[in-house]
């Protein structure tokens, strides 16, 4: 029964929207880049690059928003290389993506050496404080559950929605989206699929080192080399879950989060007869379920993962 | 009719790639209100100035005036911006977008907060009207017709105001019916003042439906002529540069049955796919079974060739019952085949001629031994197949995919035949090929029902029918009609059995 319970408890729910905050972010990251036909799988780096710069730039004096910019252009920077690789050059997008990770992540752990000498207790900096929206944070449970987050969290609600629409219903959002299902198409109707592949890719980039911010300067509050933790592999296989829908990004990473924030909590009651490790597989057990369900019926890209030369058909 | 002006003007048109002269010195005008048939065989180099002249390609010299303006070269928006519209052979269009999305876009400015639908949908229903170009705007594209594709294709030129239209083997893809309305469709739209070329092989097509012809052969302009002032017979020696004559099929009495279908039924994802279909197929005889595309002949196609087991019903192979089909078995019980869709079920594009022509044998120990595959043989094949079929373009080592769709049919063919089969399955196999190739095809055809082969022609094009089969039954719907000698059959006849309606065809 107490496993029940953990769903009374506003701690739960206010879990939640916390956990789903980077992935959030990470999954309309690469979902942006999807739907413009190239596959980012430099995500897991590019976050942990975003949580490195953007504690370094808030621990050296920064504002933390100056953090969560600096996190974004580091981001879009990687975006830049991977856009060069895989778009003018055509190169494998596995194999450019998963090299900018490696890349990524070692040279994030060199710049974090090289900033902050080695030292038993990690530094820490303070992180962002619970923004408070008068009336609807005092609300009684839903008051606690939902709106006692911090502004970030709130800021990847809102561009999930935001990015929803323009995708639908905004011209830029069909050139995107006509890129990532047939760019001979989207250039015989006079526009530059070149063009708007790098820059969809760049946007999505910066969008995954908001996600890595997210965890150094609202989630945590010191940085450390591993702290990603394949965040940025769970945000590749929602984009496939949503069905490369914003609206749906949003609602998948919820439901990760749910898993997540459900399994610490098991973990408390059950104590220990049951190794921890096999909680910390229940997130992803039940992602593969879901994937299962949903990935059958979602729409792919037809040219996610086509490099696209001019005048070849 | 030919109007007034002359709208566009291809002056002195020269382009090379490598060695090969695609265009020498073409020089070609369009009328306003006309539409020009551009005729040649596949490699005359059609494809090549029709691309330059959207910008897709640069030609190494001269020109092109559209309405008095010299285009610049190599810029397709430039040919947009002065009212040309392209419709190419594979169309460029998102499957799972809608037509209206597939249209508008790129057409608005790219960064506003709305995109504006309503503008677009009653400009895109007043040409629709005008032209009778009917298509569902919210329908999703992939799940439209491949004749509705089309119209959404023209209607994308139509809606950025293209006065001249240019369609590259605009029926390769369509059935006869199909066909027939787009040409309705375009006569209309140059008798509103629209200017049209379009590129075609097909001569009856070329004559029933343009203005004037042009005709092209190995990169030059050899002829131009009023459709009204020429013939078939004219038509097809300018292009091909000799006579060809189809072959003719000789008398034969049929052998014993070896392939045989009784009440036959194949119920795929919940639908009847195949519905009570019964045929004879005999030694020695050609069964042509004729329809338009779409209706179950795919199916058929699997069933006689091992890939779908029926779901009720008998079906026999050389007098044994087929209870658990599978492709090899059916292979070497001696059925060759030309599948439908060359690229897709009959080749592998990347891999080389040698290995395509032996793959389907690779386990007989003439190609492999001990699990290793013997490439002398299987190269040493592959030769004799280039040699006896005249298959041009490549050796046994050029990859498939370098070949033209007709040498491609050939060395399909030709694996099939090298080895005497006893059933030759032949699914529309002159579909997309050139004259000169289509008749090398029925020839082969004929040969192989000459040594005594059982022939099944699964086929949409009436004249193909007439001149191959013995017998022939139509499918519609899923189901086949009772067989007619083909000495009984005529054109009309027979578009009435492909419309259903048996009785009174009987």
């Amino acid at each position: 029964m107490d496993a029940l319970y953990i769903f009374a408890s506003v701690g739960l729910w206010a879990a939640i929207l916390r956990i789903a905050t980077p992935l959030i972010f990470g999954t309309l990251g690469a979902l942006m880049s999807e739907r413009a036909g190239v596959l980012n799988l430099g995500i897991e780096g590019i976050m942990t690059f975003g949580a490195m710069i953007g504690w370094l730039t808030v621990y050296h004096g920064g504002d933390l928003w100056l953090g969560l910019l600096a996190a974004a252009v580091a981001g879009g920077v990687f975006g830049i290389l991977h856009a060069l690789l895989t778009v003018p050059l055509g190169l494998s997008q596995h194999v450019t993506g998963l090299g900018i990770t490696l890349f990524a992540s070692s040279l994030s752990y060199f710049i974090f050496r090289l900033c902050v000498p080695v030292s038993g207790t990690p530094p820490t900096i303070v992180p962002f404080q619970v923004l408070h929206i008068p009336g609807l944070s005092d609300l009684p449970f839903v008051g606690e559950a939902v709106f006692r987050q911090t502004a970030p969290t709130y800021l990847a609600v809102i561009l999930a929605l935001v990015l929803a629409y323009v995708l639908a219903r905004t011209p830029l959002g069909l050139a995107i989206r006509l890129v990532g299902e047939n760019p001979h198409a989207a250039e015989s109707q006079g526009l530059d699929p070149i063009r708007i592949r790098i820059g969809a890719i760049i946007f999505g980039s910066s969008l995954m080192g908001l996600g890595g911010a997210f965890l150094t300067l609202s989630a945590f509050n010191s940085f450390f080399p591993t702290m990603v933790q394949g965040r940025g592999w769970v945000s590749i296989a929602l984009v496939v879950f949503a069905s490369w829908r914003p609206e749906r990004a949003l609602l998948g990473a919820l439901l990760f989060a749910l898993f997540d924030a459900y399994q610490l909590r098991l973990q408390q009651i059950v104590g220990k007869a049951v190794p921890y490790q096999v909680f910390l597989m229940i997130p992803y057990l039940m992602s593969i379920a879901a994937l299962l369900v949903m990935a059958r019926r979602a729409r792919v890209p037809q040219a996610l993962m086509q490099p696209f030369r001019r005048g070849e058909r | 009719m030919t109007g007034s002006g002359v709208v566009l003007r291809l002056d002195a048109i020269t382009k090379r790639f490598g060695s090969l002269v695609a265009n020498d010195d073409v020089t070609l005008e369009l009328h306003q209100g006309e539409l020009l048939a551009l005729l040649g065989e596949n490699g005359a180099g059609k494809t090549t100035l029709m691309n330059i002249l959207f910008g897709h390609y640069t030609a190494d010299s001269g020109s092109v005036t559209a309405f008095g303006r010299l285009l610049p070269p190599g810029h397709p928006r430039a040919a947009i911006a002065a009212g040309i519209g392209m419709v190419h052979q594979h169309f460029a269009l998102a499957g799972n977008l809608s037509v209206i999305e597939n249209i508008i876009a790129g057409t608005e400015r790219m960064f506003r907060w709305r995109s504006d639908q309503s503008k677009a949908r009653a400009k895109l229903a007043e040409i629709s009207d005008r032209f009778g170009l009917r298509v569902d705007p919210d329908a999703r594209v992939g799940d439209l017709s491949v004749g509705e594709r089309q119209r959404v294709e023209i209607l994308k030129s139509l809606y950025r105001d293209a006065r001249i239209l240019i369609l590259d083997e605009p029926t390769a893809v369509l059935t006869h019916q199909e066909a027939e309305k787009l040409y309705e469709t375009l006569r209309a739209m140059a008798q509103k003042g629209l200017s049209l070329i379009f590129i075609s092989h097909k001569l009856h097509e070329v004559l029933a439906a343009a203005d004037r012809v042009t005709v092209l052969r190995g990169g030059k302009v050899v002829a131009e002529r009023r459709a009204g002032d020429t013939s078939k017979d004219e038509l097809a020696e300018l292009m091909i540069g000799r006579r060809v004559a189809r072959p003719v099929r000789d008398k034969r009495e049929p052998g014993p049955v070896v392939m045989q279908a009784t009440a036959t039924s194949i119920v795929a994802g919940g639908t009847a796919k195949l519905s009570d279909i019964s045929f004879e197929l005999h030694a020695g005889e050609t069964l042509g079974i004729i329809g338009v595309s779409g209706n179950g002949q795919a199916t058929l196609g699997q069933l006689v060739c091992g890939l779908a087991r029926p779901t009720s019903g008998r079906f026999e192979l050389l007098g044994q019952a087929v209870v658990s089909p599978s492709p090899r078995r059916f292979v070497s019980a001696g059925i060759g085949r030309i599948p439908e869709d060359r690229n897709a079920n009959g080749a592998v594009g990347e891999m080389s001629v040698w290995e395509n022509a032996v793959l389907e044998r690779i386990r007989s120990p003439r190609f492999s031994v001990a699990g290793l595959v013997r490439r002398a043989a299987g190269r040493t094949f592959a030769q004799t197949i280039i040699d006896r079929f005249d298959v041009r373009g490549g050796g046994p080592d050029t990859p498939i995919r370098l070949l033209s769709g007709g040498n491609m049919q050939k060395l399909i063919l030709g694996r099939s035949l090298e080895t005497t089969p006893r059933i030759l399955i032949a699914a529309q196999p002159t579909r997309g090929l050139d004259e000169g190739a289509v008749a090398a095809v029925h020839e082969e055809i004929l040969a192989a029902r000459r040594a005594g082969a059982a022939v099944l022609l699964i086929s949409e094009d009436l004249d193909e029918i007439l001149e191959l089969a013995d017998r022939v039954q139509a499918i519609v719907k899923g189901r086949l009609s009772p067989s007619v000698p083909i000495g009984d059959a005529d054109p009309r006849r027979l578009g009435l059995m492909m419309a259903g309606v048996w009785q009174e065809a009987a």
